[in-house]
């Protein structure tokens, strides 16, 4: 494998057991993605682009196949190892932001850090360059409801950025954000991409929003349809 | 920003169901303590009762009375070092409610059979040499607001003298304390020879008596010879160790134990359901966070573990917030104008209040951190 793939996905199944039936997501799926890259995955409702996401992120596991992150196989490890590595490799950034409602926005951002060996000292610079990073210092001590929807998302990618992950795994992170605050949001990715090296996937519905990564793949009933659409 | 700080900001996210939780555990507790309390004061009478002391009563039942005579010839059984005797005199002061336990006693020998009650030398000769003395608990007094010096009158229930009158005039001589903080303040004492020279119901009859011997080991022997000393008599006795007549006497009010456990037991199985079904709401609330929590990293121990912290951090405050509150309780009943037994909340108390502390808040989170620690995380994210 090149010394610039990030991610390998070899031969993915997902199947499902519902009932008596056996539904099957992907079936002898390929995929690798670039360090550095920014990625788009489209397609339809069910199509299996969050069922992918969440491998990709190591919070579901293939049943079969091999997902190798950085020469390494993650498939194989145990919840507990999964953990770890998702701590140290992973920002996620979710389409309801998805924080804390009893923390403010920066222990919000400072959760990621709890899982490593940081001092609350460290850990404080971290988070403030964090909020920093997304324009949102003076908003350090208002809880998640004091913010609005495009202010919450912002502290969201602080939180995924905090820990300096390799990458960052973005589920739908505009939808439920208005156009103008979307782009602001997508230019932020993009800065992060091109700026701070940080390897991007998104799963989106939204054709604009996936005018801002350096590739789209459609996926539909399991299979890329069309790929590298956009450059 | 460590776990703790991340268990108390759940803790507290819901202010009113907290304080509502809290205040159900700290009502079980207060309870717990304070039935408790009356429980250890009751179980003193046998728990402090001297192993060498032995009652005499009429073999028919303890209210029946006995012979003056037969103290003497108690007195001369072998192994016995002290012989007093007591008779029930029905008292009480300024009015027929506030009725107390005083006896008649033998002056001279009381305090021998019964060393702990505490006077000083010189009190218990001023006993001795006025016939119209009587002591008086530490307790009892207190209530009464009776000084040593005082001359009081004290009316009978039972008896009366003979130009009619119900009262007696007392000297207050002495305020005897108890040698253990348990010991019984809340009784009187004073001279037979007053009260046999001045009722008017015929004289020359005890209640029962008081009997210390020379070894709790010879106790058997002592009982033996002073009942087989009056068997086939009109007045024939039954000698029983301290202990099992303040046994049998505590268990004509009913089974006391078993009606202040059964309490403790429902409220506690009351606050289990109460705060168990809180407590699984709470997390149920929380399976969307739990899910992010787990995404970023957050292993599915240490998330069972702090939602464990967090129900047993509810069961610690309000369980020790109950307790001391019993405390408090406990020390408004002992400074209460009542005759009731000398309450206290003990070192046991506080150790049985955390283990319980320590069960509840175990049983109350084990069934919420497990539904944590089994959520999946695609399940959690779905799931709102």
């Amino acid at each position: 494998m090149s010394d610039d793939i990030l991610f390998d996905l070899r031969g993915i199944s997902k199947k499902f057991v519902k009932g008596n039936d056996t539904i099957t997501v992907f079936e002898n799926l390929d995929m690798s993605i670039a360090r550095g890259d920014f990625l788009a995955i489209m397609g339809p409702s069910g199509s299996g682009k969050t069922t992918l996401l969440n491998m990709l992120g190591g919070v579901d596991q293939p049943t079969s196949g091999e997902v190798v992150f950085d020469g390494k196989r993650v498939d194989t490890l145990s919840e507990n190892q999964l953990a770890a590595w998702r701590a140290n490799n992973v920002g996620f950034i979710f389409q309801f932001y998805n924080l804390m409602p009893m923390l403010n926005a920066e222990r919000n951002v400072e959760l990621p850090l709890l899982l490593t060996r940081l001092g609350r000292g460290q850990r404080k610079k971290n988070v403030a360059a964090a909020l920093e990073l997304v324009s949102l210092s003076d908003r350090a001590k208002h809880m998640p409801k004091e913010l609005s929807g495009g202010q919450q998302q912002r502290v969201a990618i602080a939180r995924a950025l905090v820990s300096d992950p390799k990458l960052l795994l973005c589920d739908e992170p505009t939808g439920d954000l208005d156009r103008q605050t979307a782009d602001e949001i997508l230019e932020m990715l993009t800065l992060l991409n091109r700026d701070y090296g940080k390897t991007i996937i998104m799963v989106t519905h939204d054709p604009e929003a996936a005018k801002y990564a350096k590739r789209t793949v459609h996926l539909d009933k399991g299979e890329f349809v069309a790929k590298e659409l956009a450059a | 920003m460590k776990d703790v700080y991340l268990i108390l900001k759940n803790l507290t996210r819901k202010p009113l169901r907290l304080f509502l939780t809290v205040f159900a555990t700290f009502i079980a507790f207060m309870i717990f303590g304070t039935l408790t309390a009356f429980q250890q004061a009751f179980d003193a009478g046998v728990d402090l009762a001297a192993d060498d002391r032995l009652v005499v009563v009429n073999k028919i039942n303890f209210t029946q009375t006995l012979p003056i005579a037969y103290v003497n010839r108690v007195r001369a059984v072998e192994d016995v070092v002290a012989v007093t005797h007591l008779n029930w005199f029905g008292g009480y002061y300024q009015e027929p409610r506030a009725q107390f336990a005083m006896f008649a006693v033998d002056a001279e020998n009381f305090l021998t059979v019964y060393d702990e009650l505490v006077i000083t030398d010189a009190e218990r000769a001023a006993w001795i040499a006025n016939r119209q003395g009587l002591i008086a608990g530490k307790s009892i007094a207190e209530s009464f607001g009776w000084q040593a010096g005082e001359r009081i009158p004290v009316n009978s229930n039972i008896f009366s003298q003979r130009d009619g009158r119900t009262d007696w005039d007392f000297d207050v001589v002495a305020i005897y304390e108890g040698a253990d903080p348990q010991t019984d303040t809340n009784s009187v004492y004073f001279h037979y020879e007053y009260f046999n020279e001045t009722q008017s119901f015929g004289g020359d009859f005890i209640g029962f008596m008081g009997v210390r011997t020379t070894d709790p080991e010879r106790n058997e022997a002592v009982i033996a010879a002073i009942d087989d000393l009056f068997a086939n008599s009109p007045a024939e006795t039954e000698t029983v160790p301290e202990k099992a007549f303040n046994k049998a006497f505590i268990e004509q009010i009913g089974n006391l134990s078993l009606i202040l456990t059964s309490v403790v037991l429902a409220a506690f199985f009351v606050i289990l359901v109460i705060v168990g079904n809180s407590m699984i709401l709470s997390i149920r609330e929380r399976t969307r966070e739990i899910g992010v929590m787990k995404t970023l990293g957050f292993t599915s121990g240490r998330i069972f573990r702090m939602v464990l912290v967090e129900s047993l951090l509810i069961a610690l405050i309000g369980g020790m917030l109950g307790v001391a509150a019993a405390g408090l309780m406990v020390s408004l009943v002992n400074q209460a104008p009542i005759q009731l037994p000398v309450l206290v909340l003990g070192g046991s108390v506080w150790t049985q209040a955390l283990l319980y502390v320590a069960v509840l808040g175990f049983i109350t989170g084990i069934v919420p951190a497990m539904n944590a620690l089994r959520l999946n995380i695609i399940t959690a994210l779905s799931r709102s």
